[in-house]
């Protein structure tokens, strides 16, 4: 077998025999991968205006997906239509599918309150609620959805420990969550979406904001929870986009270019766009 | 050659001792303006401060008013009326003002938001004594009884828009990653609002009402006829109540030279009850920006 099979879940039925998509080229993983979600022709607009058009890609079960390509090619918009925050902003609006699991997130089986809670998302910018305490600020996912995690101290301790911090924090639980520097509040706010146990996890450029140290610890982060979540992450680090991710999709104003392995999107380009991009000619 | 160097070797325009003096009139102008502008609060505070003062001791903040001709009594009625006329104000006016300015903040509805927003400038420049009419017309008449009832919901009239317009304000100050943050969460909006935004806005929207209370505080026509003023001390929602500025207005056009100077007291009191209430609106707006 040349190219992996990525099987895909028929839609409606998650327990359903699973359908085989064709495969990106440039996927050489023998083993079959199960696709956590998929884009289906997916056209994003603020206002009338497309700013992804026909975007159409698996994100594979349990890697690292990294979205690449120059500001404001549409990667955050990309990622913000896989939990339906792009509809958040006043005068949005997208077509195509985003299945998650097989069900189309659009669709009448999830609302957007469920579709959040599995697919948990990290801002740019590190945003842990100031007026809660780190504690709280890793229950928010429970309590601003007006739900009770079984054991709350297990919770926040699992959460924190999964994203690194538990030891750095574990004694000022009750400080409030602005008081951590930058690096620890990413991390907290990794912690507070894992929280909630999601399949999946956004990162929309979870390290632009951070120093090299704390970039080094969270892409370190993101290698372990790969194996328990599906990570779609955001860069405009190509170095980054290599180191940690299995699956790479380039964008570039607004279409999807290429979308690959990462090895293979790195060494051997197939659009000489992509190649411009990664040996630095643009973006 | 360093760059001051450059500057003192540069020639002299010709120009520049025309600018220099065109500088120094504007500045004379500038200054002149802040002065005749200051007079004013300096004046009447200090005339207050001057006439109040002697008139001014525990019990007069404390006792209740002697019948004409006994020296001494107080205004403690009148104190505790304000208090009560302006907290029932907030009261009403409050559950109402903080929801508006959300909704006004949250860009939804751009239309209504609009017309609302409108209504609240609108009303904010009704004059007071027109707003006392529509709480008379609308609470006093037909119950045939003048009430602290009536006087709050006056005062909640006129309170509406500065809570309204500074809720709006601060809540627009709210970092949106907040809102982001809390929304990718799953929570839904009005648990973002209540749980996320309100919580960082809260000092700012507790100064607009502070302010509102003291601006409510020192309002006088919208209580001429609802709450209409009392010799007594009450605190029956449905009995006409006492309060400072109707103190005020009634001793000072009276013909008893004490009860003049009760009320240069009475005003002393009441101006500071208000600027004390718009001194904390201002340290708390102060540091919620910091
Ligand atoms: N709120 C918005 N309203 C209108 N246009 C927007 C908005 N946000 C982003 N855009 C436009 O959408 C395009 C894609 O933006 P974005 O997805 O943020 O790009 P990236 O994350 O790749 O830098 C850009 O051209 C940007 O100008
Ligand atoms: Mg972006």
């Amino acid at each position: 077998m040349s190219l992996a099979s990525i099987l895909v879940p028929v839609p409606g039925r998650s327990d359903a025999p699973r359908q085989v998509v064709t495969p990106p080229p440039a996927m050489t993983k023998d083993a079959p991968r199960t696709a956590k979600m998929v884009i289906e022709s997916l056209t994003a607009y603020y206002g009338s205006h497309a700013v992804l058009r026909n975007v159409s890609l698996p994100v594979v079960e349990r890697t690292v997906t990294a979205v690449i390509g120059p500001s404001g090619c549409g990667k955050s918009t990309m990622v913000r239509c896989l939990n339906r925050m792009h509809e958040i902003i006043p005068g949005t609006s997208v077509s195509g599918r985003v299945l998650l699991d097989g069900l189309d997130v659009y669709g009448r089986h999830l609302d957007p309150i469920e579709l959040r809670r599995r697919v948990g998302m990290v801002f740019q910018k590190p945003n842990p609620f100031p007026t809660m305490s780190v504690r709280d600020n890793v229950l928010a996912g429970w309590s601003l959805t007006g739900t009770k995690p079984p054991n709350a101290d297990d919770v926040v301790e699992n959460a924190l420990r999964r994203a690194a911090l538990w030891d750095e924090v574990k004694d000022r639980l009750k400080a409030p969550g602005g008081s951590l520097s930058g690096g620890q509040a990413q991390r907290l706010c990794i912690a507070r979406a894992l929280a909630v146990q999601p399949d999946v996890l956004l990162m929309d450029e979870p390290c632009s904001a951070l120093d090299p140290i704390a970039t080094a610890r969270i892409e370190e982060l993101i290698h372990e929870l790969a194996s328990t979540v599906t990570i779609v992450i955001v860069t405009h680090n190509m170095q980054q986009a290599a180191r940690v991710s299995e699956f790479t999709a380039f964008l570039y104003m607004g279409d999807l270019v290429e979308f690959g392995d990462t090895a293979g999107i790195f060494t051997r380009p197939s659009d000489p766009r992509t190649e411009d991009y990664i040996t630095g000619r643009f973006g | 050659m360093d760059a001051l160097e450059a500057v003192r070797l540069r020639p002299v325009s010709p120009r520049l001792g025309r600018r220099r003096f065109a500088d120094r009139v504007f500045r004379a102008a500038v200054f002149g303006a802040v002065i005749v502008v200051l007079m004013p609060l300096a004046a009447i505070l200090g005339t207050i401060v001057v006439r109040g003062a002697p008139a001014l001791n525990w019990d007069f903040l404390t006792s209740l008013p002697k019948p004409v001709g006994e020296t001494g009594g107080g205004v403690g009625h009148a104190i505790l009326g304000t208090l009560i006329l302006a907290l029932g104000g907030l009261l009403m006016a409050v559950p109402v003002g903080v929801p508006a300015g959300v909704f006004l903040a949250s860009d939804r509805m751009p239309r209504l938001a609009g017309a609302i927003r409108m209504c609240a400038d609108v009303l904010a420049g009704v004059p007071s004594i027109v707003v006392g009419m529509f709480a008379y017309t609308l609470l006093v008449l037909p119950f045939k009884q003048f009430s602290a009832l009536a006087g709050a919901f006056a005062l909640s009239v006129i309170m509406l828009p500065t809570i309204a317009r500074t809720t709006e304000e601060v809540v627009r100050l709210v970092p949106s990653t907040l809102t982001e943050a809390a929304l990718a969460l799953g929570a839904p909006r009005w648990r973002v609002m209540l749980k996320v935004v309100l919580p960082s806005a809260g000092k700012g929207v507790a100064a607009g009402i502070i302010a509102a209370f003291s601006r409510g505080a020192g309002e006088t026509a919208p209580l001429m006829f609802t709450a209409f003023g009392s010799q007594f001390l009450s605190f029956s929602p449905l009995q006409p109540i006492a309060a400072l500025p109707l103190v005020l207005f009634n001793y000072a056009v009276s013909p008893y030279d004490d009860w003049h100077a009760q009320a240069w007291a009475a005003a002393l009191v009441l101006a500071a009850l208000v600027l004390a209430g718009n001194v904390i609106a201002r340290f708390a707006t102060a540091r919620r920006s910091s």
